[in-house]
């Protein structure tokens, strides 16, 4: 297997008190390419995890077609697929050992004893599990666990993709770091299509070399973390990426001008057909707008101002809309005194109608 | 920040050890009493020392009634506890049905005990019950009254039909405890239902297995109402256990020393296999050597 195609996929659990379908999974296409590193990112509740047990096999799709390749496998059962699984909490056999737990998914498909113990040998060395063989999987910490319930994926030699349904939640924050950066080097180690649900933005930007940001059963947007950061499609992606996220203000827009509440800002493109009636919004990350050292800008008040050790975030009022404004270490002396201003970086400001991302043209 | 020794703290168990002690070591203690002394009155006793103690181990009625105890207590747990295991299986998941079948399998637990009894003395009698006249009617003779074997077969019928239910709501429970997650990960990795069963559900259901086998043990080990009610102890001696033979030295001889030191050993014996069990039950399995 080398890819996974979604073809129109949706899904319901059944109708709702009111007898209406309640989709969790709206109707979707994509494709997730071989050796890949997704991340599928939202709020709980938003149908990632339906999504991801769609690929898996442990639901069939209300409606659509997964292909592997060219083969369809929509009616495939799970152990038929060459896919594994590890889920948000660790998943072993108690009563066996980590060597047992290794071995159980290649002595269920039949596999030599030879075969099995050299893999399991080679699997546990890889992912360090060699000097715990023995023990009984019930006495071991979460992240063992964890890695338990990983390395019963990766023994299996037919596994072509691996699912993990955010696999570190239970996991203590030091070690969430170390068990990532080995996820990340046996990914490059093993060449599997890795699909990875999370909520924390952090593990999915990390992590990932394709996000997929999703919300109440829609994809919204799908790309590079760059692309998630910079271009966010929806003001959804914007506000749910970064933290803070993207500061969103009501405004009006007439060519390379937006006005917020009488202040006129200027914009890095030109946007001379919007949507009439359309509700327009500008976007902007607080990395993108700074206090001005030479009295330039607009006036604000500052509210607040958070230090989160390596920066600060103020808290200002710009002509009655709240902004964040990301301060660097390094800008401490612009905010003493004085009435404050910022500016914005033109180039970074985006524009939306109705929450969807306007293009706009180059001036 | 300084520690301090605060002796009144000790009131606060105070509660506690008043409620104990006159639930429990107050009454144990007045068993103990008896059982060291020859009581012929309210003003008329004589200390013996150990011999009552002497007299129930060297009591052959009371020792053919222990092993009767094992003997049913063993069956009980035999047959109650795979079975209830297997219905609990077997039970549906979600909907109206697990209400239905809960409210079915409960029943059997709420009828007064000295009730069971009645209703199977009805139900196998030869002329008039259900079961027993129709099992005589097939020509084969069946009377509790008269057979020894026939009264247990109609014990252990009435044992097992009123108590595996409580088996089945307890491995019900810890089966509905089980997240889903381990049965998917059983079905990537291709396990068989046996195997789902013999390393997930069995290892998961431990806990309510332990409380289960416990529960039964001490229960069927000191069962007295519906044999009592059933067979009164009979036919001859064949369904007297400890505690209709207890009742009978205490109650019916007003052998209080005798039946006083009968109590406190088959109190030990209960303790003590409870004990057991529970080690067991905690170390199987796990790899650990305690």
């Amino acid at each position: 297997m080398a890819r996974i195609v979604l073809d129109r996929i949706a899904h319901s659990y059944g109708v709702n008190a009111a007898g209406v379908r309640e989709f969790a999974l709206k109707p979707l296409t994509m494709t997730w390419n071989k050796g890949g590193a997704y991340a599928l990112l939202g709020p709980s509740g938003c149908g990632k995890t339906t999504l991801l047990n769609i690929i898996s096999g442990l639901i069939t799709p209300t409606e659509g077609r997964v292909r592997f390749d060219d083969r369809d496998v929509t009616e495939v059962p799970t152990e038929q697929r060459n896919i594994a699984q590890v889920f948000q909490f660790p998943v072993v056999y108690d009563t066996m050992t980590v060597a047992q737990n290794l071995a159980f998914p290649l002595r269920n498909r039949g596999m030599s004893a030879a075969g099995i113990e050299r893999r399991v040998q080679d699997i546990a060395k890889r992912l360090e599990l060699d000097t715990c063989l023995g023990r009984r999987a019930q006495g071991l910490t979460a992240d063992v666990k964890q890695k338990v319930s990983l390395g019963r994926g990766l023994v299996r030699p037919d596994v072509a993709a691996i699912l993990f349904d955010e696999p570190l939640t239970v996991i203590d924050p030091q070690l969430k770091w170390m068990l990532r950066s080995q996820l990340k080097h046996l990914h490059r180690q093993f060449d599997f299509t890795m699909i990875y649900v999370t909520h924390d933005q952090t593990e999915a930007l990390t992590f990932a070399d394709q996000v997929v940001v999703m919300h109440e059963g829609d994809v919204v947007q799908a790309g590079t973390p760059e692309q998630l950061f910079h271009r966010p499609v929806h003001t959804f992606v914007g506000h749910f990426i970064g933290s803070p996220g993207m500061n969103i203000v009501p405004a009006a827009v007439a060519g390379d001008r937006a006005i917020v509440n009488g202040l006129e800002i200027g914009l890095g493109r030109a946007y001379p057909t919007l949507p009439a009636a359309a509700r327009i919004e500008l976007g902007v990350r607080p990395e993108a707008v700074a206090f001005s050292a030479d009295g330039r800008g607009h006036p604000v008040t500052l509210e607040r101002l958070d230090d989160l050790g390596r920066y600060r975030i103020a808290r200002v009022s710009l002509a009655g809309c709240t902004l964040n404004v990301l301060v660097p270490e390094e800008a401490e002396a612009d905010l003493s005194g004085g009435e404050p201003r910022i500016v914005f970086d033109p180039d970074r400001v985006n524009v939306y109608a109705d929450g969807h991302l306007v293009e706009g043209e180059a001036r | 920040m300084e520690k301090r020794e605060n002796q009144k703290a000790w009131l606060m168990i105070l509660p506690v050890v008043v409620v104990v002690a006159f639930s429990a070591i107050i009454p144990l203690m007045t068993v103990v009493n008896y059982s060291v002394q020859d009581i012929f009155g309210p003003n008329d006793r004589v200390f013996v020392g150990a011999d009552w103690f002497l007299a129930v181990l060297n009591d052959r009625r009371l020792h053919e009634a222990l092993l009767r105890q094992f003997l049913f207590s063993a069956l009980v747990l035999v047959i109650e506890v795979p079975l209830g295991v297997l219905i609990a299986l077997a039970m549906p998941r979600k909907g109206i049905a697990v209400s239905f079948s809960l409210v079915l399998l409960a029943l059997p637990l709420l009828i007064p005990w000295n009730v069971i009894g009645t209703i199977w003395i009805i139900f196998t009698r030869p002329d008039i019950g259900l079961l027993g006249h129709t099992i005589n009617s097939l020509g084969i003779s069946f009377d509790h009254t008269a057979s020894p074997f026939d009264a247990w077969i109609t014990l252990m019928l009435m044992e097992v039909w009123h108590w595996t239910p409580l088996v089945v709501l307890l491995a019900y429970a810890g089966l509905k405890a089980i997240p889903d997650a381990y049965y998917q990960a059983a079905r990537i990795d291709g396990a068989s239902a046996w195997d789902v069963f013999r390393y997930i559900q069995l290892p998961k259901m431990r806990g309510v297995l332990t409380i289960a086998i416990l529960l039964r043990f001490m229960d069927s080990f000191l069962i007295y109402a519906e044999p009592f009610v059933l067979t009164g102890g009979g036919p001859g001696n064949s369904t007297t256990f400890l505690s209709i033979y207890l009742v009978k030295l205490a109650v019916g001889q007003f052998d209080l020393g005798h039946a006083a030191a009968f109590s406190i050993i088959y109190f030990l014996i209960v303790l003590l296999f409870s004990w057991i069990f529970y080690q067991a039950l905690n170390t199987i399995g796990t790899g650990d050597r305690r």
